[in-house]
């Protein structure tokens, strides 16, 4: 009789569970025409799932209650019969083409290659998004902005918490947005459950996928392939607006970067204080270089080298800046010479060379960075 | 277990270390599998309650990130090399010479070098843990380029190390078909088999198919690390891609590796307690078969998400939909045996039937999995953690339990605690649905797999999934507790210890003498 | 014994399968050139085209991508061109060395979709070659190619990637593995 509640128990759960669409219970309907597609064939595989398990359940049971041997039941002799098999051969594989018949029509609905019309480039590397609308010339950095204080307990975490970035990807609603996604280092797979859209990121190769919002809005997805030690802090935050705020935003976006390529010439020719620098310098460290190096500039011995007493930190300064610059081949390092401006390069460089017990006392100006950038990009 | 065997060992055997370490007799050896094979569990367990303590709550309270993907990817992998293929290797030892009358394996002397590396390669592996920078940390599927130019230098370790455990796995495979093809005992035609025989003629022949194709993956891993070639790095010619190809082509039938022979002891089980002829005998092997060709085309479901061709993903979502048929065959005919049977609950019986259960539910998510549109969803995310958990724990892991519970008085010639056995059985039961069922709702609900935290909408269910993953934990000790009680003792039982039970295992007394089956049995 | 000939054959079997894992990956590239699995193009100098279709254009678009620490710059000069089917089209790249040290370049094609891979023919690629570049230098490559007039009809654009790897030490440390493998893909 156990076993009998223990099934009417899980079937109850079964049944219930459909009606739980769209909470934190069933896979999200999501804001595209593909997504709702996709929630329908899931739905769908999964109720008749449920009547095949309660049907083959049911009889399974009911031959537990009805033929035990504590009741007296006495074994029957039959062994086969082709006909039986032959029928529960046919029926599955019946089902199985009426399974097919949508899964194949959504599936081609998806290899959609008609003419996107925006197409942006997803970059992965370890372990940020970088995105780049292509024709355009608008790109930027996506990182996680949930902060670390938050991670470590230190602190009470915010509703979205693990899912939220510094630079939201802007795309417009109604529009074919195409992307094509490649990897700098490991393989990376980004996802948004809401659009359905789950694609890896190869490194050398460029996949693509595309999606078209129907609704406005603020949409969070992660990484889903493992990509290393922090594979499960950089998250995908998309925000969907009408294609005129889009416009609005893509203007935005161009002359903020032209403001900010001014500014950065600006501040190269300004001469910081230390404590100004050593501020900028903790929070970039904090932001772009703790999750390898640690907090504690200790690193982690054998997988990511201490910054704490470490050659190139309190060595020559050069190479302390050409490793920031161009990064270090076939490692985690990166070339940050992109990603941050030179007033952050500055400062990180300063806040390493001055904390931790390291004590150099120098102090790095942004004019120093720029040195160093235009002597690198000099052309002949 | 030792004591008693020993009683019978008078044929000059060595005792102590000396016995275990020289020894070529197939019960000695399927004893030292199965126990190595329970210390792994114990170990890859202690490595999931590691994980599950760190996923209790959210935010990073144990471990860092770095150690909690060495135990994801060590977890994995002694699960499924140290754990669950040991152990029907173990059985296989056991039982197939005794199932077809035959006085040994094969090939003795391989048998005990197939055995004896085992403790090596897994000794590499764990202590590659403590050195600096850690052992394993890209996954069980060792990914490329995680694995090669963005893994630390200890990943030699894990290649010499999987390495071994390959050599070890083909030898046993060798030997389980050269003893069942050359030693059947005079009568018993290819149609009188055993279905656990069968089952495992079949998994050896994916063995010797496969496990040489994860060596080669390996050693491809070892060479683009090391040796500067470019096997999956895109600047020499080569693709990370093409990685994942190798490893699922020998990926997708080692998971059949691990279920096939759980198959076999299921139809061995079901039939004693049902009293009852096994349903559809020649049906069960054809469908063994034709799971095991279809294991061979269906590979890059696992990697849908990769990017392939329209005509790609649709061939593999039919290859694959298309093996829930011949799956479905066998849960119909293990139904169709207990239908007018008569049937008692024993606690083998107990756990194969909560094996068809959950294995089945394991099999729905399966094929939820194989639909290409829905899979992008699904793929990497909680629903397939929870999918390969119900086949892979209630499925090969019950079969396991089912086993040991089966054999066990054979092998000790005491019958175990019933008791404590069935408490075993009823909280295994309860706290294997609350750890793996709930990951079905976080997955849908979009929880990626091997993150060390979680947003907050996660919460609550990962709570509920460590209590049930603390509780299953916890259980298995009662599993340690009944084995050791009944190599100790306990009330004697006959030869036939199941009253419903057929084979020639049965024929011999309990426990089960040194030498069994010298002199050939007439098979009828 | 008895047991020799089938264990000599089942150790045959073993070792045939391990060999197989390798003969997987001239496989796997076979595999790639005729269905376009991955977006894998052709590393070949293609033929010239027989036939062009006025009626159709194609958008193909450009991107690159440095790898990591690559220490290069390589712009299209043109972000998209329109294509009809069958022409041949010239694509100018400026490359820069950005680095003070010689470095060699070695830029690996990709092209999505991937199942409009094996329809990009390149006549001229400096992708064919690795590319040795002075400290500094800049450099403009000539990219020829066509569209093939058999481009199934539902992609209306296509994007030519090139992944930008810095394969110096690569060379003078491995040079006999590189470049046999460099060799073994062409002849593909």
């Amino acid at each position: 009789m156990k076993i009998c509640r223990l099934v009417v128990a899980f079937v109850t759960v079964l049944i219930v569970m459909p009606s739980l669409a769209n909470s934190d219970y069933n896979m999200r309907q999501g804001v595209t025409d593909i997504s709702h597609q996709v929630y329908e064939l899931h739905m769908t595989i999964f109720l008749i799932c449920c009547v095949i398990g309660v049907i083959v359940f049911g009889v399974m049971f009911w031959a537990l209650l009805k033929h035990r041997k504590s009741t007296g039941a006495v074994a029957a002799q039959f062994h086969e019969s082709t006909k039986v098999e032959i029928l529960w051969t046919t029926i599955p594989f019946l089902i199985l083409i009426g399974m097919a018949i949508p899964a194949t029509k959504t599936l081609i609905a998806m290899e959609d290659t008609s003419k996107a019309d925006l197409t942006i480039k997803v970059t992965g590397s370890q372990w940020k998004w970088h995105y780049e609308y292509m024709g355009h010339d608008v790109e930027f950095y996506s990182l996680l902005s949930t902060p670390r204080d938050e991670i470590n307990d230190l602190q009470d975490k915010n509703d979205n918490y693990l899912l939220e970035v510094d630079n939201h990807l802007v795309i417009p609603t109604d529009r074919k947005v195409r992307f094509l996604m490649t990897s700098n280092d490991v393989i990376h797979s980004w996802w948004v459950p809401d659009f359905a859209v789950k694609k890896d990121a190869n490194p050398g190769f460029i996949n693509e996928a595309w999606t078209k919002v129907n609704e406005e809005g603020i949409y969070r997805g992660q990484c889903a392939e493992l990509c290393g030690k922090d594979h499960g802090f950089m998250p995908v935050v998309v925000e969907a607006v009408s294609p005129e705020n889009f416009e609005v935003w893509l203007d935005d976006a161009k002359a903020a970067k032209a403001k900010a390529a001014a500014e950065s010439q600006a501040v190269a020719e300004q001469i910081l204080s230390k404590e100004e620098l050593m501020e900028v310098g903790e929070q970039t460290y904090m932001a772009y270089c703790a999750a390898c190096h640690q907090p504690t500039g200790l690193g982690l011995p054998g997988v990511f080298p201490a910054m704490k007493g470490s050659e190139i930190v309190i060595g020559d300064l050069k190479p302390h800046i050409d490793i920031l610059l161009l990064g270090r081949p076939g490692t985690a390092m990166q070339a940050f010479a992109k990603q941050l401006t030179i007033k952050q390069i500055a400062g990180v460089i300063t806040y390493k060379r001055n904390s931790w017990g390291n004590d150099t006392g120098e102090v790095i100006q942004p004019s120093q960075i720029q040195q160093e950038i235009d002597a690198l990009e000099e052309a002949k | 277990m030792s004591a008693i065997v020993e009683e019978h060992s008078n044929h000059g055997t060595p005792k102590g270390l000396q016995r275990w370490l020289f020894t070529t007799n197939h019960k000695d050896i399927g004893t030292l599998y199965l126990l190595f094979s329970l210390t792994m569990f114990l170990i890859g367990g202690a490595m999931a309650m590691v994980i599950r303590a760190e996923l209790f709550q959210p935010g990073l309270q144990l471990v860092d990130p770095h150690f909690f993907n060495q135990m994801t990817t060590v977890h994995g992998l002694i699960m499924v090399f140290g754990a669950v293929m040991p152990a029907f290797t173990g059985l296989a030892n056991w039982m197939i010479p005794m199932m077809i009358g035959a006085p040994d394996m094969a090939l003795p002397r391989m048998n005990n070098w197939s055995f004896w590396i085992l403790p090596f390669a897994f000794a590499i592996l764990l202590m590659s843990l403590f050195l600096e920078g850690g052992g394993p940390a890209f996954g069980w599927t060792f990914y490329a380029p995680l694995s090669t130019t963005y893994s630390n230098d200890n990943t030699a370790f894990f290649v010499f190390s999987v390495h071994i455990m390959g050599i070890s796995s083909i030898m046993g495979a060798i030997n389980v078909i050269v003893t069942i093809v050359n030693l059947r005992a005079p009568g018993m035609t290819w149609m009188k088999l055993p279905l656990f025989v069968w089952t495992w003629l079949i998994t050896a022949f994916l063995l010797i198919a496969v496990m040489p194709v994860l060596a080669g993956a390996v050693t491809m891993v070892l060479t683009d690390k090391f040796f500067g070639t470019s096997f999956f790095d895109a600047a020499g010619g080569g693709d990370p891609v093409m990685f994942q190809h190798i490893f699922w082509f020998f990926g997708h039938p080692e998971v059949y590796i691990m279920i096939l022979p759980a198959f076999g002891i299921i139809s061995t089980i079901v039939p004693t307690f049902s009293r009852k002829k096994l349903f559809g005998y020649a049906s069960m092997v054809y469908a063994t078969a034709s799971i095991a060709l279809l294991s061979f085309v269906v590979w890059a479901h696992h990697m849908f998400t990769t990017g392939m061709p329209l005509a790609g993903e649709l061939f593999f979502m039919y290859a694959t939909m298309l093996i829930s048929v011949p799956t479905g065959v066998k849960v119909f005919n293990w139904v169709a045996t207990m239908w007018r049977g008569a049937i008692s609950f024993e606690v083998p019986m107990l756990f194969s039937i909560a094996f068809i259960v959950l294995f089945t539910i394991g099999g729905f998510s399966g094929l939820m999995l194989a639909i290409t549109p829905a899979d992008f969803q699904y793929h990497d995310t909680y629903f397939v953690v929870a999918h390969f958990h119900y086949v892979l724990v209630t499925g090969a892991v019950f079969s396991i339990m089912a086993a040991a519970y089966y054999w066990l008085p054979k092998w000790t010639g005491n019958m175990f605690d019933i008791k404590l056995a069935k408490l075993h059985f009823w909280l295994s039961l309860v706290s294997v649905n609350v750890l793996f069922f709930p990951m079905h709702f976080v997955g849908l609900a979009g929880m990626p797999r091997r993150i060390p935290d979680y947003a907050l909408q996660f919460a609550d269910f990962n709570a509920i999934i460590s209590i049930g993953g603390f509780a299953f934990g916890l259980s298995q000790l009662l599993f340690v507790a009944v084995v050791y009680k009944c190599a100790k003792g306990g009330e004697q039982v006959p030869g036939k210890v199941w009253d419903g039970a057929e084979g020639l295992e049965w024929e011999v007394p309990s426990p089960a003498p040194y030498h069994t089956f010298s002199t050939p049995p007439e098979v009828k | 014994m008895q047991h020799g000939r089938l264990l000599r054959k089942l150790l045959l079997l073993t070792l045939g399968m391990f060999a197989f894992a390798f003969a997987l990956v001239p496989l796997y590239d076979v595999f790639c050139d005729v269905t376009g699995l991955n977006g894998k193009p052709s590393m070949k100098v293609a033929e010239q085209s027989e036939a062009i279709i006025d009626s159709r254009q194609v958008e193909v678009s450009f991107t690159t991508h440095s790898q990591g620490h690559a220490p290069f710059k390589v712009d299209a000069a043109q972000h998209f061109v329109s294509v009809q089917p069958g022409k041949l089209t010239d694509v100018k790249f400026i490359a820069k060395n950005i680095s003070d040290s010689d470095r060699i370049l070695q830029a690996i094609p990709s092209v999505s979709p991937g199942k409009a891979a094996k329809y990009l023919h390149k006549m001229a690629c400096f992708c064919f070659d690795q590319q040795p570049m002075k400290g500094k230098e800049e450099v403009e490559f000539v990219l020829r190619f066509y569209v093939d007039t058999e481009l199934p009809d539902d992609v209306e654009e296509l994007t030519l990637s090139y992944t930008l790897f810095d394969i110096t030490e690569r060379v003078s440390q491995t040079q006999n593995v590189q470049l046999g493998q460099l060799v073994a893909l062409k002849e593909f």
